[in-house]
């Protein structure tokens, strides 16, 4: 039996491998995809921490602008930890040979590396690889998983964790239970401890995020249903700058380095660098009024903007056809990120199931609050990633090595089964659409209760419709329709849990900002959680 | 429009019609997948060109799905020397085996002061997203499956060239098998990838550095004479020859 199972291989669950092996554990990393296919490559901006290295910084100012855009929701002592490791964790990220953008000076080590203005920063502390800076992190740590020895099983796709006394409140991970998407078949993995790193919920929003299609918050719906609480599921983040057509994301870092915001009478509306729940309202009201908003940044000119922001330029060309040094480049405000997720304690195990740990955009480890700093998410996976490893590793030498039975295999089989025989007389593509675009609608950057309520009803009426749904494509093999309803199934658990919670918030803080409760309200200075119960 | 994609299951074409209007190959597929064919298999993920997922052949040349803008007419295929696994989605494991057979890791850290001109010296190659693009556009797989292929290579270099490499001997020894002198330089690679990465002259600075830490190419040991060349290669004094 496995140490630590490493469900999702980014760059959470690379870091949190490279650190459980670090600490004799043997390690085993399960993703749905292949390990540098997921999300964490679209991370562009940069990743926190304060060096100092271009101008005066500390890891209390860090501390202070990540407190600050949490609007009173975070836990401060996790973000002491997450700001007081982010040196330490960029260290280990140079030592492993992470290719940084660098300053020229006469310094060693990280002294050396480029720091980059983000939104809500009171100093120049995001650490980056021009814009790419998420991919060349992901990278670097699947090649020292490699150096490593870490094993991976690429291709499976998660379906449920499989707990010992399962809905009470010792309830213990034994493992999960995946479907294995080349052969079609359901395979059990024991393991004395379990870190889930399967990324956040952001394509409930479908079509209108800049999340990848499998951004499904798989993980978390897992744990819901094996009895593990969520918290502050009502927080997503929207971002500012989207390209207006495809969604394609244009990194914070563009108003980083002075890109302006204006509206189509060519006014700026905003401070650019406010953090982005602000931002993206008052480009949101903009719309509202009838009035397009673009990213400008041809002021920069062409040398700065292809040195600083290659990929920026590559994407306005291929999917908006503007050329960013000449014109200006149309955009709205899209889902990004999701605060809310797996609720954890301050060793990162998931609340209500021991011996399971969490880490990255599925977890809340509290650090956001109600709006993230752009720049620290890149650390939170990193530096909590490998704190989730070390915890895991730790557990995993007391846990009992009894393997779990195969009851939970055997219920996933029959539901797999189900699928095959079960008629599908309506396309969950359809509602996947739907959904996307009544969340963007209803559930987006400024709420109201009437419309809240409206799509809570419309969940439910599509959760009862999800049994008219069903593959179309019933090959065992391959079935990438099979997933897709897998994942959407996901989707369509979370959502009422989002909405619920909204409804249930009724005041504005940071990402979430209701008409008629336009202020905060001390009253609601707290996190909500929700979990299942055992029926008695 | 019309477009045909391979389909595994029947080994034929099959066509498929779009409403016209520019759009990425990617958004072309999922319409056919959520609309006309479910059971169209194909692999995607961020849509924006950095996940590496959705490589596949349009009209005999590699592409992303996601930035290539469809045609009427183009014939969408899987990649080359890939097990195909179901239409367009490969086996992407053998070629992934590369990396870890040739060691393209940071070998041995120490510190150094690293400039922005040592940032340039590997930032394009460090914007490799694996799509394996190039390694199906590279016709050495036809002839020699244990070739390391060029992402590997192009990694191997890009670790050699970091000033934190405290043992870059120890990667150049390891690419001298079925590595960096298997390579034609016809420059396939360097053609289609999405990223504008040179792996072509990856291959070339590391055969350079090859010969800096005592190897030589093995096309020269094997052949009769037994001085040295002094360039020319393929044509030459041959002193067995008629004496």
């Amino acid at each position: 039996m496995i140490d630590v199972l490493i469900i999702g291989s980014g760059g959470a669950g690379l870091s949190a491998a490279l650190a459980a092996k670090e600490a004799g554990a043997s390690v085993l990393v399960a993703g749905k995809m292949y390990p540098t296919n997921s999300q964490t490559s679209m991370a562009q901006g940069g990743m926190n921490a304060a060096l100092g290295n271009v101008e005066e910084d500390h890891i209390a100012l860090h501390i202070q602008d990540t407190v600050k855009s949490a609007h009173g929701l975070c836990d401060e002592d996790m973000v002491r930890q997450m700001c007081g490791d982010a040196p330490r964790t960029v260290e280990w990220l140079e030592s492993i040979g992470v290719p940084f953008s660098r300053l020229n000076s006469d310094t060693q080590g990280i002294k050396t590396i480029a720091q980059r203005q983000m939104g809500g920063a009171s100093a120049k502390r995001a650490c980056y690889a021009q814009d790419y800076t998420g991919l060349k992190i992901l990278h670097t740590l699947y090649d020292t998983c490699l150096k490593e020895g870490i094993k991976f099983i690429d291709e499976h796709y998660l379906l449920n964790l499989i707990v010992d006394g399962g809905l009470t409140p010792d309830q213990t991970a034994k493992g999960a239970t995946f479907l294995n998407i080349r052969t079609g078949r359901v395979r059990q993995i024991d393991a004395k401890s379990v870190v889930m790193a399967t990324g956040g919920y952001g394509s409930i929003y479908h079509g209108f995020t800049t999340n990848m299609y499998g951004a499904t918050g798989d993980g978390i719906a897992a744990v819901l249903r094996a009895g593990g609480a969520l918290s502050d599921m009502e927080f997503i983040q929207f971002h500012p700058t989207a390209l207006k057509h495809s969604c394609i994301l244009i990194s914070e870092s563009a108003r980083g380095e002075g890109g302006y915001l204006l509206n189509e009478d060519g006014e700026r509306f905003i401070d650019e660098l406010k953090p982005r729940d602000e931002v993206a309202r008052a480009i949101f009201a903009q719309m509202k009024e009838g009035r397009r908003v673009f990213l400008d940044v041809r002021h920069l000119g062409e040398k700065k903007l292809m040195e600083l922001l290659p990929q920026e330029v590559e994407l306005c060309k291929m999917h908006e056809h503007v050329d960013p040094s000449r014109e200006l480049i149309p955009i709205k405000p899209v889902a990004h990120y999701s605060m809310g997720g797996i609720d954890v304690d301050y060793a990162l195990e998931v609340n209500g199931i021991k011996g399971c740990f969490a880490a990255g955009e599925c977890s809340n480890a509290k650090v956001h609050g109600a709006n993230r700093l752009g720049g620290n998410s890149l650390l939170e996976i990193t530096a909590f990633g490998r704190f989730a490893g070390e915890n895991a590793s730790k557990h995993a030498l007391y846990a009992s090595s009894k393997p779990a039975d195969d009851s939970q295999r055997k219920r996933d089989e029959a539901e797999i089964e189900s699928l095959f025989t079960q008629e599908s007389s309506e396309s969950f593509y359809t509602y996947r659409e739907m959904l996307g675009e009544l969340f963007y609608e209803k559930v987006g950057i400024v709420r109201n209760n009437v419309q809240l309520n409206e799509a809570l009803e419309e969940v439910i009426a599509m959760q009862v419709a999800q049994k008219r749904m069903g593959i179309s494509d019933k090959s065992r093999s391959n079935n990438q329709n099979l997933i897709e309803f897998l994942e959407f199934k996901s989707a369509l658990l979370l959502a009422p849990a989002v909405i619920s919670a909204a409804i249930a918030r009724d005041e504005s803080r940071g990402a979430h900002y209701k008409i008629g409760f336009e202020e905060e309200n001390d009253a609601f200075k707290k996190h909500l959680v929700m979990q299942w119960k055992k029926e008695v | 429009m019309q477009i045909s994609i391979f389909r595994s299951e029947t080994n034929t074409h099959q066509n498929y019609r779009l409403p016209a209007g520019e759009i990425p190959l990617l958004s072309a597929l999922v319409y056919i997948k959520e609309t006309l064919d479910a059971t169209l298999t194909f692999s995607a993920g961020c849509r924006a060109s950095v996940c590496g997922t959705c490589a596949v052949r349009v009209n005999g040349r590699e592409e992303l799905a996601c930035s290539y803008k469809v045609k009427p007419g183009d014939v969408i295929e899987p990649l080359q020397y890939h097990p195909v696994l179901r239409d367009l989605k490969v086996d992407k494991e053998r070629a992934m085996a590369t990396l870890k057979q040739g060691t393209t890791w940071l070998q041995e850290f120490r510190e150094a002061s690293l400039s922005h001109q040592d940032e340039k010296r590997t930032e394009k190659q460090t914007d490799c997203i694996l799509c394996d693009a190039c390694y199906s556009a590279c016709p050495v797989f036809a002839v020699n499956p244990e070739f390391l292929g060029p992402f590997a290579l192009t990694r191997a270099f890009r670790y050699t060239e970091d000033g934190r490499e405290g043992d870059a001997k120890s990667i150049i020894d390891t690419i001298q098998t079925n590595g960096v002198w298997d390579c034609t330089l016809c420059g396939e690679c360097t053609a289609v990838c999405p990223k504008g990465i040179d792996p072509k002259m990856d291959i070339t600075m590391l055969r350079g550095e090859s010969v800096k830490h005592g190897h030589a190419d093995p096309s020269f040991a094997t052949q009769s004479f037994g001085t040295p060349d002094f360039g020319g290669g393929g044509f030459g004094f041959d002193p067995n020859a008629g004496f």
